[in-house]
C-alpha cells in the first residue's frame, strides 16, 4: 500500500493546489479570449491566436525561461510588481501556478472556442428579439450552451497543470514545500540512489488523481451535454 | 401602425420594399427567394437595411438618414421563427417566460395562463424542447413571442416545417390569436390556402419588390 512521507504528501497537496488555482484563474481569461477568437474579426487576430498557442509549441523550458527573465525578482516587470503591488512570483507556488496556467492556456482556449463556434447563432438572434442585450445573451445562451466545452477545457488545463514540469522547474525551481510538485518530486527521487520505491508511490498517486479528474469531467460533460441538447 | 420603407442589396439580389400595416394580420406573400424573410428580419432588427425607414406606432425603429437603429433587444417585436428556435437548455416554461424576464416585466399569471390555454401547451411546461413534436415546438414558439408583450408579432412561415395534418392543427390557434389579440401580425408565407385563412391584408413580394397590396382576393388573381 501507499506509504508516502510527509514531504511526498506536501508535494501532492501542492500539485493539487497549483493545478486548481491555475485552472480557476485562467478560466475567465480563457472564456474571454475564446469568445473573441470565435466571434470577432479584427486586425491582428491571427497574431493573438499565435500568441495564445505559443506555449503549446515552444519547449516548456523556453516558456519558463521567458517567465524568469520577465517576472523574476530582479527582472523589470517582476521587480515592479514586487515593489508596487507586493506580488512575487519567482520561487513561490504562485509562480508555479502562473507557469502552469500559461502552459495550460492554449488547451483551455481551444476547447472553449470550438464549443462557442458550434453554437447556433440563430438562437442568440432569437434571444435578442426577446429582449436580451449582449450581456444577457452571453450569460443565458452562449455560456450555458458552451458549458461542455468549458468543462473539457478546464479538465485539459487541470491535467496539463498537474503534469507541468519544464516551465515550472525553470521559473520557480524545485523547492520542497513551496514549488516542488508531484512531477518535480518524482524527478528528484529518480536522481538519488534508492529513490525508486518512493517515486513509484508518487506515480501511483498521480495516476489516481488523473483518472479521478478524467472521470469527474466526463460525468459533468455528459450531464451538461444532455442539458444543452434539450432532453 | 407599421410603416416599412427599406432598401438592401444582398449580393446580386436587391430588395426594395415599401408597405404599411394597420393591424390585423398582414401577410407577406411570395415565392421563395422573394426577400420575405429579409424584410421581417429588418423589422426585427436582425438585418440592417442599406437605406430607409421603419416606424412602429410612434417610434422610429430605423432611419438611415437620421442614423437611428434601435437594437433588436429594445424593439419589443416578437418573432416566431420557421424552425422555432426554442432554447434547448431551458424547459418549455423557462422558454415561455424568457421574454418577460429579459424585458423586466412583472409576473403576470393571467397572461401566462391565457397564452398557455390559447395554445394548449399546459401539459408541456416541464418538458425540454428536444422532446417536443414539430407542432408542439411551434406552438411554444408562438407562446414565447406572445409572452414578451410584443407591440408587433412577426411569424416567418411558422407552419412550413410541418406536415399537412399538423398545419391544420395549428392554423386555428393562429386564427384565434389574430382575432382575440390586439397585437398586429406580419405573417410570411408562400402557401396560398394558409394565407387565405389568416390574412386581413396581403402584400405580394416578388424578386425583392412589392408588386401588389390588397385583400385576400389578390390570391385568386
Amino acid at each position: 500500500m501507499l506509504d508516502l512521507t510527509p514531504q511526498d504528501w506536501t508535494a501532492v497537496a501542492l500539485s493539487l493546489r497549483i493545478a486548481t488555482v491555475s485552472t480557476l484563474v485562467a478560466l475567465p481569461f480563457g472564456v474571454a479570449i475564446a469568445y473573441v477568437l470565435a466571434r470577432k474579426d479584427f486586425w491582428g487576430k491571427s497574431l493573438v491566436d499565435a500568441l495564445v498557442h505559443l506555449p503549446l509549441v515552444l519547449p516548456p523550458v523556453v516558456t519558463g525561461y521567458l517567465l524568469l527573465i520577465t517576472l523574476g525578482r530582479k527582472a523589470p516587470v517582476g521587480a515592479w510588481l514586487a515593489d508596487h503591488l507586493g506580488i512575487v512570483f519567482s520561487f513561490r507556488w504562485t509562480g508555479a501556478a502562473l507557469a502552469c496556467g500559461i502552459m495550460a492556456f492554449p488547451l483551455m482556449v481551444r476547447a472553449i472556442r470550438l464549443s462557442i463556434e458550434a453554437i447556433d447563432l440563430r438562437l442568440e438572434d432569437a434571444a435578442s428579439t426577446l429582449g436580451a442585450n449582449r450581456f444577457w445573451n452571453f450569460a443565458t445562451i452562449t455560456l450555458p450552451l458552451a458549458l461542455p466545452g468549458i468543462i473539457a477545457g478546464m479538465m485539459l488545463a487541470f491535467a496539463r497543470a498537474l503534469g507541468e514540469f519544464g516551465a515550472t522547474i525553470t521559473f520557480v525551481s524545485n523547492i520542497p514545500g513551496e514549488t516542488q510538485t508531484i512531477s518535480a518530486a518524482i524527478y528528484t527521487l529518480t536522481q538519488v540512489p534508492g529513490g525508486d520505491h518512493a517515486a513509484l508511490q508518487l506515480v501511483i498517486v498521480a495516476v489516481i488523481i488523473s483518472v479521478a479528474a478524467l472521470m469527474a469531467s466526463e460525468w459533468f460533460a455528459r450531464r451538461a451535454g444532455a442539458r444543452i441538447h434539450g432532453i | 401602425m407599421l410603416v416599412v420603407e427599406v432598401e438592401k442589396k444582398l449580393g446580386e439580389f436587391s430588395l426594395n420594399a415599401l408597405f404599411a400595416s394597420e393591424g390585423g394580420a398582414t401577410v407577406l406573400f411570395g415565392p421563395s427567394g422573394a426577400g420575405k424573410t429579409s424584410v421581417i428580419n429588418m423589422i426585427a432588427g436582425l438585418l440592417k437595411p442599406d437605406r430607409g425607414r421603419i416606424v412602429l406606432e410612434d417610434e422610429v425603429l430605423f432611419d438611415s438618414a437620421a442614423r437611428i437603429d434601435v437594437p433588436a433587444s429594445r424593439r419589443r417585436v416578437g418573432y416566431v421563427f420557421q424552425e422555432g428556435r426554442l432554447f434547448p437548455h431551458m424547459s418549455v416554461k423557462r422558454n415561455l417566460v424568457y421574454g418577460r424576464w429579459m424585458g423586466g416585466h412583472p409576473d403576470d399569471p393571467d397572461a401566462f395562463a391565457h397564452a398557455v390555454e390559447l395554445l394548449d401547451i399546459g401539459h408541456l411546461l416541464d418538458r425540454r424542447p428536444g422532446k417536443l413534436s414539430g407542432g408542439e415546438r411551434q406552438r411554444v414558439a408562438v407562446g414565447r413571442a406572445l409572452l414578451m408583450r410584443p407591440r408587433l408579432l412577426l411569424l416567418d412561415e411558422p407552419l412550413a416545417s410541418l406536415d399537412a395534418a399538423r398545419k391544420s392543427d395549428i392554423l386555428p390557434y393562429l386564427e384565434r390569436l389574430r382575432d382575440e389579440r390586439s397585437v398586429p401580425m406580419i405573417y410570411v408565407s408562400h402557401d396560398a390556402p394558409e394565407v387565405k385563412r389568416i390574412a386581413t391584408r396581403v402584400v405580394r413580394l416578388e424578386g425583392g419588390q412589392v408588386t401588389a397590396t390588397g385583400g385576400a382576393e389578390l390570391l385568386s388573381a
